[in-house]
């Protein structure tokens, strides 16, 4: 049987959910192996070197490089105090004394002969890690951090903006093909995951900021309401570290686009339940893509079932074959899902004129449509 | 200014035959994603041709992690098409034994830009001055510069420090001060960025390479301020030994060296990638830049290549300055065609791409499209308006890019100029661009959205609506990315890269014939009358129109240009010009629509004028 390899989101309803979390630079983990966790449990913290201030000291002083190590009133190495003096130059016999102050708190770095530039190190800086995920820690890495398990409902949306929050999910609409407007979103919704259906307006997801909501998950969202809410238009798909106020997760792509069915079905199971999400979103080296995990925690199993038959359709991961579900991801078909109905093996000649490799998605109840292989992606379970 | 930066002397495991022993070559690419190899072999005529092609993935990322993995599957393509065996049992490229020996290959050699490529970061005194000559020795040996830093770039000392510290370099180039001049302000630099540890890519083990390239005097305080564990510092010749002259020879060698022993030593299977080797491994713009000088230096013309891809667009330019050849590259880093479409759109405005476009189209939708791209990167245009819209796009990255280009390969700035009373009527400042585009005769265009074009035409279209190149320019393009392979083979190879670039990596186009000037919309422009090659024509060309004459590739004519006063074609304005120009795919466009090109400002004028362009051009046919 024909075969094709494509990239897809994962969107599981039980999975054995690992993550990793580690410090930047090595310091100290504060949880064992095996204790569980919550969201907001730091598990690793470390101090990085402090803010540097350079000062140029000769030319405040009005002296040559190779006099100032004579005119320090601090050695090197020395504490010192933001406004304390830390030197002072000899004057004309004794007169005009020109005194100099340390610009910032810290320790005196350097003071160099060459160039007359001394440099104040600040105190160190903490950075704390996040569990993230509630879960149980199984391995400690010693000094960079540890990785957290979990069984878990996971969602990869398709793109995100904001870091990693976490809150109880709200469903906001009722089907996956109703837009979310602002009207949706209720004070009540404070320091939830907001879960809506198809294109999420831009008054909403600012109303969704205003209350003080944790994130807000829809299908699509346009452009131009991203750029409204951003305050700049993005040029590059990497993000993560915007200061929102609010994570924003797009599971379909841009513009007026319904959830995927099984997405909105698992999300609208866990309704009530807490979730984890993290928006930051890198398409390229090393693809990232937002994500919403719900810990699955005391769930009764039932509530499951249906949607976890789904994600056993028979079919390899990461393999396009006829049977299998895809999304087309690109106009003229934009969004629509079917299943994979032939594999032609020769390219076909595009209506842009290009050739290229093509299948056949058949759609329910809209035929079959020709699509290049490059414009679909897996939906996976 | 430069000059090839080859890479003899470089260290290698196997020394490399003499070029009179080279018959069978294998030559690889080792992209971000794919690794192209490619099968160059001698004919009984003695000449040098590109005969197979393989690919296969890239693997330096786990679960391989093994650049070699990659380049013998790769290479193991180019034994199935060509029924040569080049690579054993071990998954190893086989040398020939004998000139008679029918496997294996004479040489073979590399290029690399997995992983990312080589990232710098560079820092100068002065912005304008030694960081500047500093960022094109970085460039030229074909690096991605992450960030600038100079004593008076307008940030404050802690806002470097903070920018230092947020990079990860592979290597550091530190230039500045003239030889014997100020030691002071270099040194301070070295200060700033020795405290602020700028952190590798390859982790805390690794030792950051930090290149002097400045006053040589202030070498033994510099050496002083990186005499720590972390750094690894080289002290090569000033890249700016004098305001009036650059040497960026010295600091570019070093650069290799460094990619060489230190970055890829660290990349997975490098080492093993390095012995198999015949020649040093190059990056691969450096190779792309390398091939684009030696053209330009053999055929003694003035060259402009660009290679636009997903995420960054590339424009090499070589152009004779002062009776010397200077070569200058620019990396456009967020214009691309997928990972960065959304940031082309957002630099050069909507507005301007869609000026492009003659077909109606929904502003909301499209930019909702742009987003689903740069998310998406991997689609293809299905429909002719989004093939339309995309090579819209790509006229806007590659004005933007040359425009970047442009302002970055200038004369030396800083060059204090002597001027006698006549000069205060020709005042010719320091700074300004050396791209004329007048003078420049060859353009050659690589890259996804240019070479995979459905049509021939819309390559060129593209290349002379963002070039705009004037008077007589030979447009080419890339067959098959093959500039990379041939960059390094010239470095052992000079005739065999050559002539493997003219017969089987160029593809001619054609050649644009365009007046500089404006003028009024239908007046006369220039008359033409262009004789041989099956072609008879003659005629007068009005302003704001376009022509395409037929003359195929191979095929030469004469052609005779009178311009009207106000317009140049090269001889100057409202001189006549005869030439012979070659014919190519796409053959000879005749071009009046006047440098700087203008579109009207009236939307339903503009969109009707560029149906004109597109129905002359013939770039959508039914």
């Amino acid at each position: 049987m024909a075969k094709a390899y494509t990239p897809g989101l994962k969107v599981s309803a039980r999975t054995r959910h690992r993550a990793r979390r580690l410090l930047p630079v090595p310091g100290e983990v504060r949880v064992k192996q095996g204790d569980r966790v919550s969201a907001d449990t730091v598990v690793a913290e470390t101090f990085t070197e402090g803010d540097l201030t350079p000062m140029k000291l000769a030319s405040l002083l009005g002296c040559t490089p190779k006099e100032l190590p004579s005119l320090m009133l601090k050695p090197v190495g020395a504490a010192v105090t933001k406004d304390e003096p830390i030197a002072r130059s000899k004057g004309i016999f004794g007169f005009g004394k020109v005194e100099v102050k340390a610009a910032a708190t810290g320790v005196l770095e350097s003071v160099s002969d060459s160039s007359g530039m001394a440099i104040i190190r600040g105190e160190k800086l903490p950075i704390r890690v996040l569990a993230y995920m509630p879960g149980q820690v199984v391995e400690v890495l010693p000094a960079e951090g540890v990785v957290i398990e979990n069984d878990a409902s996971l969602v990869q949306g398709i793109f995100g903006v904001g870091g990693e929050t976490f809150g109880t999910i709200a469903l906001a609409c009722k089907s996956r093909d109703e837009e979310l407007h602002e009207d949706l979103i209720t004070p009540a919704m404070k320091g939830a995951v907001i879960v809506g259906g198809a294109r999420m307006t831009a008054t909403a997801v600012r109303r969704a900021r205003d209350v003080g909501a944790a994130a807000v998950v829809s299908g699509g969202m346009d452009d131009q309401d991203l750029r409204d809410f951003l305050g700049y238009d993005l040029g590059v798909a990497i993000t993560g570290s915007e200061k929102t106020g609010l994570t924003v997760v797009i599971t379909e792509g841009f513009g007026e686009i319904s959830m995927a069915r099984r997405t909105f079905a698992l999300l609208a199971a866990h309704a009530g339940r807490p979730a984890s999400v993290n928006g930051a979103t890198q398409i390229r080296a090393g693809v990232m893509r937002p994500e919403l995990v719900v810990p699955l925690d005391g769930l009764d199993p039932s509530k499951l079932s249906g949607l976890e038959a789904a994600k056993d359709s028979g079919h390899e991961s990461g393999v396009l074959e006829v049977g299998t579900l895809v999304r087309v991801i690109r106009d003229p078909h934009f969004g629509v899902i079917g299943t994979v109905a032939a594999l032609p093996e020769q390219p076909a000649v595009l209506g842009s004129g290009s050739k290229a490799r093509v299948l056949e998605v058949a759609v329910e109840n809209a035929g079959r449509i020709t699509v290049p292989r490059a414009n679909v992606e897996l939906i996976e379970g | 200014m430069s000059s090839p930066s080859h890479a003899a002397g470089h260290a290698s495991a196997r020394p490399t035959p003499p070029p009179d022993r080279i018959r069978v070559v294998v030559a690889t690419d080792c992209g971000s994603t794919t690794t192209k190899a490619i099968l160059i072999q001698q004919q009984p005529d003695g000449s040098y041709r590109q005969t197979h092609r393989g690919e296969a993935p890239t693997t330096v990322e786990e679960p391989f992690a093994d650049v070699t993995i990659g380049v013998s599957n790769s290479v193991t393509e180019l034994q199935e098409l060509s029924g040569r065996r080049l690579v054993d049992d071990d998954g190893c490229i086989i040398r020939r034994t004998s000139p008679d020996d029918p496997n294996g290959c004479d040489i073979y050699i590399s290029t690399s830009s997995a992983g990312g490529g080589l990232q710098m970061m560079v820092a100068g005194v002065v912005k304008q001055m030694t960081a500047e000559s500093a960022k094109r020795a970085a460039l030229g040996a074909g690096a991605i510069v992450m960030d600038t830093i100079a004593a008076n770039d307008q940030r404050k000392p802690h806002e470097q420090i903070q920018r230092i510290r947020e990079l990860r370099p592979d290597m550091v180039l530190i230039s500045g001060g003239t030889d014997g001049g100020d030691s002071k302000k270099v040194v301070e630099l070295a200060e700033l960025i020795a405290p602020a540890k700028p952190r590798p890519r390859f982790g805390s083990e690794y030792r950051l390479p930090i290149i002097f390239a400045g006053n040589k005097e202030a070498a033994p305080a510099v050496r002083r301020v990186f005499d720590g564990p972390g750094f690894d510092l080289a002290v090569v010749d000033n890249l700016r030994p004098v305001l009036e002259r650059e040497n960026l020879g010295p600091a570019r060698e070093k650069i290799h060296d460094v990619f060489l022993e230190h970055v890829m030593a660290h990349a997975p299977g490098y080492d093993k990638l390095i012995a198999w080797t015949d020649a040093p491994i190059m990056p691969t713009p450096g190779a792309v830049g390398d091939i684009l000088q030696e053209i330009a230096r053999q055929r003694g013309i003035n060259a402009v290549g660009v290679d636009i891809g997903g995420a960054t667009t590339d424009v090499f330019s070589v152009f004779d300055h002062a009776g010397s050849p200077v070569f200058n590259r620019t990396v456009s880093a967020n214009l691309g065609m997928s990972y960065s479409i959304s940031n082309v759109c957002a630099e050069a405005g909507m507005a301007n791409v869609l000026r492009w476009v003659h077909l109606d189209m929904d502003e909301r939708e499209l930019r909702n499209r742009v987003k689903n791209k740069m998310i998406r990167p991997t689609t293809i245009p299905q429909t002719r308006e989004a093939l339309v819209f995309e090579q819209a796009v790509a006229r806007e990255a590659l004005r933007l890019a040359y425009v970047q280009h442009k302002d970055f390969a200038t004369t030396l700035k800083g060059v204090q100029q002597q001027r006698t009373v006549g000069d205060a009527f020709s005042q010719q400042e320091a700074g300004r661009t050396i791209v004329d585009n007048m003078k420049l005769d060859l353009l050659v265009a690589s890259g996804g959205v240019l070479s995979h074009a459905p049509r021939m035409e819309q390559t060129a279209a593209m290349l002379v609506d963002s070039f705009e190149p004037e008077g007589f320019t030979e447009l080419a393009k890339d067959s098959i990315f093959m500039m990379p392979h041939l960059g390094v083979l010239a470095s052992v190879h000079s005739k065999a890269a050559m002539e493997v670039f003219e017969r089987d990596c160029l593809i001619l186009l054609g050649t644009s014939i365009a007046a500089k000037g404006t003028g009024k919309l239908g007046k006369a422009c220039f008359s033409y009358s262009i004789s041989g090659g099956g072609l008879s024509e003659r005629g007068t060309m009005a302003y704001g129109e376009v022509k395409l004459l037929r003359l195929a590739a191979g095929q030469t004519a004469r052609a005779e240009i009178t311009p009207e006063r106000g317009f140049d074609v090269g001889a100057g304005p409202g001189k006549p010009i005869s030439r012979e120009v070659r014919g190519g795919t796409v053959g000879l466009v005749l071009d009046a629509r006047g440098r700087p090109l203008s579109l009207p400002e009236d939307p339903q004028q503009r969109r009707a004028t560029i149906a004109r362009w597109v129905k002359a051009l013939e770039l959508y046919p039914d």
